[in-house]
């Protein structure tokens, strides 16, 4: 008998590939180094919004080192218009989007010269001799603003500044009532405006691309998350043909989603390493990562929530006013539309409608950043959801206690037409409560505001959901998403025994290769060192969807279980013929097949040998155990959960400090309890952050006021709370791990719970609203300082 | 973040620097830790065609007494003033002070002389200098020279140094027994002040006996608060009369407007920090 071996789903295994993560010992983009390779600097923009009236690159050519300058002029024929792969509209305003700017520039930051050179030195160098004449454009920059009749305009030949007016209607989808009537007849009608700020991805490590051109044939390596999308859009947007292209992404630190883009530069580092046919390498500075890397969230959010006096929801209106920045990246006017889905939340709401307006202005695009439209959706009912409870004095639990959707009444159809599979939001919101003694700290609030203490508590809750495990390809296709949602996955058997995972799903700092090690060994029931995990090379993982919108696991994990189930169903007869019994005599177990009934048996690694002597096989057995499996989810996954966190407000400095935070998640089957803490620790702190300190700002002139980390502040440990964590286990019903997504749900709940907590700690000074980050000035000022 | 290309020299007597400076002429800039020197060069906010690295002038470093004064060489780094047993019984406001400056990492490469001499009005040093008073001394091509903390500061990051002369030596009374509390407010942990307050106090039985307090980020250069200074001495150490003396604060102050803060707030924070500066040094 074999003993019992210890379950490898569920293990808190330390990640394998960390010491050369966090050591840096490995390959990052920017360390890989090729014979003869070039050094290529951009020159960007100092200026938001101008005619290029001349160029001269005389100077800078005659520079030591330097092999080429190059403009947009240089470029214009070959470099094509960045990709945008979501066309929401039909009469979307999809404007052309140089890589390089030909005649005019839209934002601070855009790409206007490259100096290729033998050394980063000499091109950077070469890049202060270039001389370039701005003939200054009116600037628009203020959002609200942009729709007026007299307004600039970013791309005139559309006469407006709009990009897209998209609408959802329950009445009109079927899904619900109509909200005008609701509306009109309701008792209760909360109307908010909320802002999202702009913010900036800030991943660890910087973008860098290495282009090799041999021959007809490009490789490209890219610290991207998204490989295999690079390479289809590339070919698609260059006229390169997809086989001439390999695209690799190495080791990739970090994206936030600010790596799910093909990038300006990317085009400009192949368009120069085929013109010299020579390598060239790119790697950005801090500075120019803030400036040129997509921005996130930036949109104003006008709610009407109608209610009974029972805080009973009758309806809810959405109205988005997205400022997109000056382009379309690859996935821009479709990231607010991933709100519409999440507006609703976790209730159940009779009447629905959401609008959303986009538009252009003179500043670096928007794109996703983590969570993408969902967090932004989740703040807004959320905060709604308090101020509902401070509209009719009631507990803001109790509030979506009488709303939320019942654990009994799954599968449930929302009004936004999705259906949620699964989900316990009473277990999550009891056990939060319980470690976050609820109850205390609302006496200690009130206690408080008795003695006039100048140290005041707030107690902020955000009971989310989201829809992640990007995606049934269906429903992207309803959407007129420009690809599908599946993923690939590929299982070689080596004749030692040891075992090869292909995934299409490329990881960026996610610890794919331990979890899907993991699944593999559980599976085959082989050590989980003997798995090897390969991804992020479209040579050896020609087929994925990469890495996004909390889909890994439950897509990408899912393809590999499906795989490895496969490369079992081929290794059946074998054992049979190897044991003399009948296959559906077999028993399968910790690695090994067993004759029913006896002892005789033998290993998955004996029949990977077996087959690849291929001298004893069943008669036509074809002699190869590999095996690969393609995952189209058939519904989104549905992480949810309840998090609680106090905030102390000083009303002397205004000053925010977060006293607890407490976050109960159910994210379905755990395959790694250690990376989902990660994660959830990562993404909370990312909500938190996004509540009290990032903002991107910008001048009057367009310029970019906070460019280096100084300015965009981020927070460390030393600003961060305790996080107390805790899961539920509702496991997912869509796919066969039972696993829902969590990297995103952090970051989607935290925001709201911390904003809640600021408000509510001086609501009774009569403050209905902090727009974010929460400042102490701004705290301040919202409690009378200064009036 | 690739700097102009700059010729480096790196001395080992303060002589030899002094006459680096001098051969340099106008284009030369001294590298006393890089903290501040390194992301100003990686930006190309500053393109010196000379850099003088003063980290092997060994004579510039360490803390010593002499007589009523405790002596701290200029490139000192802020991790050994922290560590300086010397420092923190006659000048302990500035090991308060140092414990606020960025992190580790950069407590371990940054020096006291570095920071004075950058003078970024933001900066967690200067003030805390100020308020205990004392000189700085300034070597240069005709010998040295001692000059008062309070003409040091001249404007925004602009110091009585001259271009060919390396500040040495700080100069502090010592201020044994008294308390001190440097009282920061900041946006995150790492992040310059917003505004801070350096105060120490000598409090004997239940009085001020002195009292010196000093403002980072109300102006171009640290601020001394007199005002709350004079209104102490002589009077009780107690509350009522910390938080009337902190009333007058930010009388005289010219502070900045940025995106964390408007000038208004600032003046208001101020007020806020000094009570609480002194609340904390007074031990009341």
């Amino acid at each position: 008998m074999t003993a019992a071996v210890e379950a490898e789903v569920g293990r808190a295994r330390r990640r394998k590939e960390d010491a050369r993560l966090i050591t840096g010992r490995t390959r990052w983009t920017d360390n890989l180094t090729l014979p003869g390779m070039l050094h290529l600097a951009i020159l960007r923009s100092p200026v938001a919004h101008a005619r290029i009236a001349a160029v001269d690159t005389s100077a800078a050519e005659a520079m030591p080192g330097v092999l080429a300058v190059l403009t947009g002029v240089d470029l214009a024929k070959e470099q094509g218009s960045m990709g945008c792969a979501w066309p929401v509209t039909p009469d979307m305003a999809a404007p052309q989007h140089p890589a390089m700017a030909v005649d005019t520039v839209r934002y601070a930051g855009e790409a206007v010269a490259l100096v290729v050179a033998a050394s980063a030195y000499q091109a950077r160098d070469a890049l202060d001799a270039i001389d370039v004449e701005y003939a200054d454009l009116p600037v628009v920059l203020d959002v609200t603003r942009a729709l007026a009749a007299d307004s600039p305009l970013v791309h005139p030949e559309f006469g407006s500044n709009r990009c897209a007016t998209w609408v959802f209607d329950s009445a009109e989808a079927g899904t619900g009532g109509e909200t005008a009537p609701a509306i009109a007849d309701a008792e209760v009608v909360l109307r908010r405006r909320f802002r999202q700020q702009r913010i900036i991805p800030a991943f660890m490590e910087p973008r860098s691309v290495l282009v090799d051109p041999t021959g007809d044939q490009v490789t490209m390596w890219s610290a991207t998350q998204v490989p295999h999308i690079l390479r289809m859009m590339l070919a698609a947007t260059l006229g390169l043909p997809e086989h001439k292209l390999r695209v690799i992404a190495p080791d990739v630190g970090g994206g936030f989603g600010g790596k799910l883009q093909v990038t300006p530069e990317e085009v400009l580092v192949l368009l120069a390493a085929r013109r010299l046919g020579r390598p060239v390498k790119y790697t950005e500075t801090r500075s120019d990562s803030m400036l040129s890397c997509h921005h996130g969230r930036d949109q104003f959010q006008d709610l009407t929530l109608a209610a009974r006096p029972d805080g009973t929801i009758t309806a809810l209106e959405v109205e988005l006013l997205a400022d997109l920045g000056a382009y379309l990246g690859l996935l821009t006017p479709g990231i607010p539309l991933l709100g519409a889905f999440m507006f609703n939340g976790i209730y159940r709401i009779p009447a629905y409608r959401f609008t959303c307006t986009s538009v252009f202005t003179n500043k670096m695009y928007t794109d996703a950043v983590r969570g993408a439209g969902r967090p932004e959706a989740t703040f807004g009912i959320e905060r709604m959801m308090d101020e509902l409870a401070a509209e009719l004095g009631l507990d803001p639990l109790e509030v979506r206690r009488r709303n939320w959707i019942g654990h009994e009444q799954f599968p449930f159809t929302t009004v936004a037409g999705l259906t949620y599979d699964s989900g316990n939001y009473e277990a999550a919101t009891d056990r939060a409560t319980e470690l976050f003694d609820y109850q205390g700290l609302r006496r200690e609030q009130a206690r408080r505001r008795e003695q006039d203490d100048p140290t005041l508590l707030g107690i902020g809750v955000s009971t989310y959901t989201e829809m992640c495990g990007i995606a049934p390809s269906k429903v992207l296709g309803s959407l007129s998403f420009g690809a599908g949602g599946w993923e690939h996955a590929a299982i070689r058997m080596l004749p030692t025994g040891k075992v090869e995972v292909v995934t299409g799903s490329s990881p960026h700092g996610q610890g794919h290769e331990t979890a899907w090690s993991q699944i593999v060994a559980d599976r085959l029931g082989v050590p989980f060192e003997d798995v090897e995990v390969l991804h992020g090379d479209t040579q050896i993982s020609p087929r994925g969807m990469d890495t996004y919108g909390s889909r890994s696991l439950a897509v990408g994990g899912v393809a590999v279980l499906l795989a490895a189930d496969r490369v079992l169903d081929k290794a059946r007869p074998v054992a049979a013929h190897l044991l003399g019994c009948a296959a559906e005599d077999l028993d399968f177990a910790a690695g090994r097949f067993t004759a029913r009934g006896t002892e005789n048996g033998v290993s998955i690694q004996e029949v990977t040998g077996a087959v690849f002597a291929a001298h004893d096989l069943p008669d036509g057995f074809e002699p190869n155990l590999d095996a690969q499996a393609t995952f189209d989810p058939e519904n989104f996954s549905f992480p949810h959960g309840t998090h609680l966190c106090a905030v102390e407000v000083d009303t002397e400095t205004g000053a925010v400090k977060i006293r607890s935070y407490v976050c109960v998640d159910d994210v379905g089957t755990v395959v790694n309890p250690l990376i989902v803490d990660g994660q959830v620790h990562g993404g909370v702190v990312h909500g938190i952050a996004q509540a009290l300190f990032e903002e991107a700002s910008y001048d009057e002139l367009g310029n970019l006021t906070t460019g280096t980390f100084a300015d965009y502040l981020l927070p460390t440990a030393a600003d961060l709370p305790h996080l107390v964590t805790d899961r539920t286990v509702t496991p997912a019903t869509s796919n066969p791990l039972g696993a829902k997504g969590v990297g995103e749900s952090g970051t989607i709940a935290a925001t709201p719970a911390v904003v809640n907590a600021v408000v509510d700690a001086v609501r009774h000074l009569g403050v209905t609203d902090i727009e974010m980050p929460c400042t102490p000035q701004r705290v301040w000022r919202a409690i009378g300082g200064g009036a | 973040m690739i700097p102009v290309a700059f010729d480096y020299l790196a001395p080992s007597t303060v002589d030899e620097a002094v006459r680096a400076l001098v051969d340099a002429g106008e284009d030369a800039k001294v590298l006393a830790g890089g903290q501040s020197l390194l992301p100003v060069l990686r930006m190309r906010l500053a393109a010196p065609s000379m850099v003088v690295d003063l980290s092997r002038v060994g004579e510039l470093r360490g803390v010593r007494e002499e007589g009523d004064e405790l002596v701290i060489g200029a490139m000192t780094s802020h991790h050994d003033v922290l560590r300086d047993q010397l420092v923190r019984t006659h000048a302990l406001l500035l090991a308060e002070a140092t414990t606020t400056v960025a992190d580790p990492q950069v407590r371990h490469r940054g020096t006291l002389g570095g920071a004075l001499a950058h003078a970024d009005p933001a900066g967690d040093l200067p003030a805390p200098v100020l308020a205990l008073g004392g000189d700085v001394v300034l070597a240069g091509p005709t010998g040295r020279r001692t000059v008062p903390v309070e003409r040091f500061f001249v404007d925004y990051f602009t110091t009585e140094l001259a271009q060919d002369e390396l500040l040495v030596e700080i100069r502090l009374p010592k201020r044994t027994g008294w308390g001190a509390r440097y009282e920061k407010f900041s946006r995150v942990a790492q992040a310059w002040s917003t505004v801070a307050v350096a105060a120490t106090v000598l409090v004997r039985d239940g009085r001020f006996v002195e009292a010196k307090v000093a403002l980072t980020n109300m102006g171009a250069v640290p601020v001394r608060a007199y005002a709350v200074e004079e209104a102490l001495v002589g009077g009780s150490a107690d509350a009522d009369a910390i938080h009337a003396a902190a009333r007058h604060a930010a009388e005289g102050t010219n502070p900045t407007s940025d995106a964390s803060a408007d000038a208004e707030y600032r003046q208001h924070l101020a007020r806020v920090l000094t009570a609480r500066a002194l609340t904390a040094a007074a031990a009341v």
